[in-house]
């Protein structure tokens, strides 16, 4: 086409302003900046979820506490849970879902890297949209399962449960929106040679977490819908003066909710299982087990459900048979336990952070799975549910568990993210602080829910047996609130002034490693063909047995030529001339208006913000899917 | 087969376009929606405390008027038949598309669009007529469940139509070739996926009293 004047372009386009500054974030598809992205989001909303957090427990701290209303305290640990399941746990396993599957696969990117953008931009959007609730002083006051009809408007009138709602809404989308993406990524985009059996671990437990997000998330969207129409528009599917069944918002929302339990810790699993091989030097024990376990697990999520319901009287066979299936469960999750120890027994372990943690994983996510099986008997929940007890079960498996697993994955990536070190020094302190302070907080909650400290009160009278289990939390929060600080300081500091770690700082087996740290955009100059669980060990191995005659399959795996290269700048995509997708606005144009549209709703049911809304949420859609993903060089 | 000339297609580790692969995990998802949405349909029948109900008559007891059951089967059948057809015309635009043949895509893709908006007619005629008869989605829990299954269906409906008339229309600006056979194969997908909900739909909420 280019017949004239000035010479076309030696390459596509991409202009400087996508490479540098707040522009390049903004216009961004690269899985590896949305990683990122996603990382510091959720980081943020640790710190304010964590903020609540201590809030709560500075109120507990002695009896008839006096820091903050009984109202101030239902937001508070309302949004505390919705913040760290929503806004934490489950951004910081897209983080990791963003930045390593497609560097794990040996892709170039997701399947689909602009609705990848859109999914964040639209997590985004709906957490502050959640958050914007304090400024309006009605921040979500439910709990975050919200029990009907305690959350209909005849007792719940005010906007509190309308942005819980709302925000909920917005968030589902982004999980749905990128659970297709990387559930097709995953399925379609891996490197000739990896079958299935070849995935590295964290793919394969996020492969089963994709599944549970796409058959889970639409069951919560319709139990939120009928919320928000009962709430907007005075439809009756949880209004009991009409007949409306209490269950229906409990069954519907456990459905949802128990498979979340799996969305949030399934990924720490991979993570762990990840750290665990490199710095024993021992490939996972059993993994075709750990595979069949994870699957197992996903499966059997969804049919434990109605345990969160003993206590509502749905009969013994109902009772018995969710028992009995939340006992099955511990068994899938026990193999893996076993298979962690399996797999440290008679290595050469490395303690450095990220093994610390990975280890101190194991010990306090088996106590949660043991309080877990606990209240699988109904007789036994039955005296447990909604005391101090159950708050301890939880926070073991979803802190000792979920975050102390993404601690160990966050100080094993790092240096392949940033291309620095973090701080082992500062990390130690942060993994003793956070593990004695995350036992002192939630050991004594044990005993002060088997003593009867009933959960969601805001204060208590003295005496009755749990004043010294209160003030050792509220010690041992203040310790994590420390270790947080001491965690939050060495992100900061090690991104500019961390130890270089080159490509492979830890002798990992996985592919990623093989790439420069950070990588480059394209990730991969030329796709490898994979030949077996653990390529870079073969590698390895090989170049071990050209200096002494070892005994090898000659299973070599092809990579990049760069492979094990000395710590120099990789090419960029336009010397290289791979074509990698536009960077483009319309994805994040295309979150707002969606967002407006729910704006809209809660602003008074305001037409125009929501017609608004929609118009430039289709537009934006219709410019995004008619305009090609990459701008071909003719 | 002139798929692989293809400058926008990459490797696949199953050699399905990725799109396709989307479409079934979405359909897969949406399973999940129509199924929460119809057990809890089923979960209220008969559960209303107040008429007008599905299948019997009720008597007002404050007015004395007695309303009569208020599905009207026979005028459902009708747009489900044309709904059904739908799907025919939808193989039959597909068909043409894989074939290079202009003329026919665009009959039958706008013949699909068109039997998909005789549905939605049929549907606000159902609604607007229920509404006279005194049933609305705050009337009772028959009429919330209804008219919000029924009513997402609908928008599933309309949201197909959108995306036929968009390939309608591309069709009619440069001409949708055999390379563009993905396009509807997927838009092809979601509408037979519309329709066996409906199916379900119709069987369940219709046809058994």
């Amino acid at each position: 086409m280019a017949t004239t004047v000035a010479p076309p372009p030696a390459v596509a386009v991409p202009a400087s302003r996508y490479e540098r500054g707040l522009w390049s974030w903004l216009a961004t598809v690269d899985h590896k900046r949305i990683g990122q992205l996603y990382l510091y989001t959720a980081v943020t909303f640790f710190l304010i979820g964590g903020l609540e957090a201590l809030i709560i427990r500075e109120q507990l701290r002695g009896p008839n506490g006096t820091l903050v209303s009984a109202e101030t305290y239902n937001q508070l640990f309302t949004m505390h849970g919705t913040t760290m399941i929503f806004l934490v746990i489950m951004p910081l396993s897209a983080a990791f879902f963003n930045y390593l599957i497609p560097l794990q696969i040996g892709a170039r990117d997701v399947a689909f890297p602009r609705l990848n953008a859109f999914s964040y931009w639209v997590f985004l959007l709906g957490a502050l949209f959640m958050n914007a609730s304090w400024l309006f002083g009605a921040a979500p006051d439910g709990g975050w399962f919200g029990y009907t009809p305690l959350t209909t408007k005849a007792y719940a009138p005010g906007m509190n449960i309308d942005f819980w709602v709302l925000g909920l809404q917005i968030l589902g989308i982004s999980s749905l929106a990128s659970g297709f993406n990387f559930l097709t990524t995953i399925i379609n985009l891996r490197a000739p040679g990896m079958h299935l059996m070849r995935m590295p671990i964290f793919t394969w437990m996020s492969f089963v977490t994709q599944f549970l997000i796409i058959l889970a998330f639409p069951i919560i969207t319709v139990a939120l819908t009928f919320l928000q129409l009962d709430r907007f528009f005075g439809t009756n599917f949880y209004t009991t003066a009409a007949g409306g069944d209490p269950l229906l918002w409990q069954h519907l929302f456990w459905l949802f909710g128990h498979p979340e339990v799996y969305i949030l810790i399934l990924p720490a699993f991979g993570l762990v299982s990840e750290v665990l091989p490199t710095f024993t030097r021992k490939p996972l024990f059993g993994y075709p087990v750990m595979v069949y376990s994870g699957v197992l697990i996903g499966f059997l999520g969804f049919g434990v459900w109605a345990h969160h319901m003993f206590a509502v009287g749905m009969g013994p066979i109902a009772d018995s048979a969710f028992g009995v299936t939340t006992m099955l469960i511990a068994i899938p999750t026990g193999v893996k336990i076993f298979n962690w120890l399996a797999t440290l027994h008679g290595g050469s372990i490395r303690f450095t952070t990220s093994a610390m943690f990975a280890i101190g994983f194991i010990a306090l996510f088996t106590i949660g799975g043991v309080s877990g099986v606990m209240h699988s008997s109904p007789p036994a929940d039955l005296q447990q549910t909604d005391t101090y007890f159950v708050v301890a079960h939880f926070h073991y498996v979803m802190f000792g568990g979920s975050m102390m697993g993404i601690f160990a994955g966050a100080y094993y990536y790092f240096p392949k993210i940033t291309g620095r070190l973090l701080s082992e020094r500062l990390g130690k302190v942060h993994f003793w602080l956070t593990f004695i302070g995350m036992n002192l907080t939630f050991f004594p909650m044990h005993f002060a829910g088997l003593n009867g400290m009933p959960r969601r009160v805001y204060t208590y009278a003295a005496g009755q047996g749990w004043d010294l289990e209160n003030m050792v939390s509220t010690w041992g929060a203040r310790m994590l609130a420390v270790a947080t600080l001491v965690f939050v300081y060495n992100l900061i500091r090690s991104r500019r002034q961390g130890e270089r770690s080159g490509n492979d700082p830890w002798g990992a087996p996985t592919l990623e490693w093989s790439l420069h740290s950070p990588p480059p955009e394209y990730n991969y100059a030329v796709i490898p063909t994979v030949r077996s669980r653990y390529p870079l060990w073969d590698l390895k191995a090989a170049h071990r047995s050209a200096h002494e005659p070892h005994e090898h399959d000659g299973d070599m795996p092809t990579l990049a030529p760069e492979t094990l290269a000395p710590d120099t700048p990789p090419p960029t995509a336009r010397q290289l001339g791979i074509t990698m997708p536009t960077p483009t606005l319309k994805p994040l144009i295309a979150s707002i208006g969606l967002t407006a549209i729910f704006v809209g709703l809660i602003w008074n049911k305001s037409l125009p913000i929501m017609l608004g809304g929609t118009a430039l949420f289709v537009v934006a859609l219709y410019a995004w899917l008619l305009s090609p993903l990459e701008e071909h060089e003719e | 087969m002139t798929h692989a000339a293809h400058a926008s297609h990459h490797y696949t580790s199953t050699g399905l376009d990725n799109r396709k692969i989307a479409i079934w995990a979405f359909i897969g998802s949406e399973c999940l929606f129509f199924g929460s949405l119809i057990s809890t349909y089923l979960i209220y029948k008969n559960r209303s405390l107040v008429g007008p109900f599905p299948h019997e008559a009720w008597t007002n007891p404050q007015t004395g008027e007695t309303v009569k059951a208020i599905l009207d089967i026979p005028v459902t059948s009708a747009s489900t038949f044309v709904l059904l057809m739908s799907s025919l015309f939808m193989v039959l635009a597909h068909a043409a598309v894989v074939r290079g043949d202009r003329k026919y895509s665009k009959i039958w893709l706008v013949s699909t669009a068109l039997a998909g908006t005789v549905f939605l007619g049929f549907q606000a005629y159902e609604f607007t007529s229920f509404v006279h008869e005194g049933l609305t989605l705050k009337t009772n829990l028959f009429g919330s469940s209804f008219f919000i299954l029924t009513g997402f269906h609908g928008a599933h409906v309309t949201a197909g139509v959108i995306w036929l008339l968009t390939l309608f229309f591309i069709d009619l600006k440069r001409g949708l070739r055999p390379t563009d056979a993905i396009n509807v194969d997927l838009c092809a997908l979601y509408w037979h996926f519309v329709d066996v909900v409906w199916i379900a739909i119709f069987t369940l909420i219709y046809l058994i009293p």
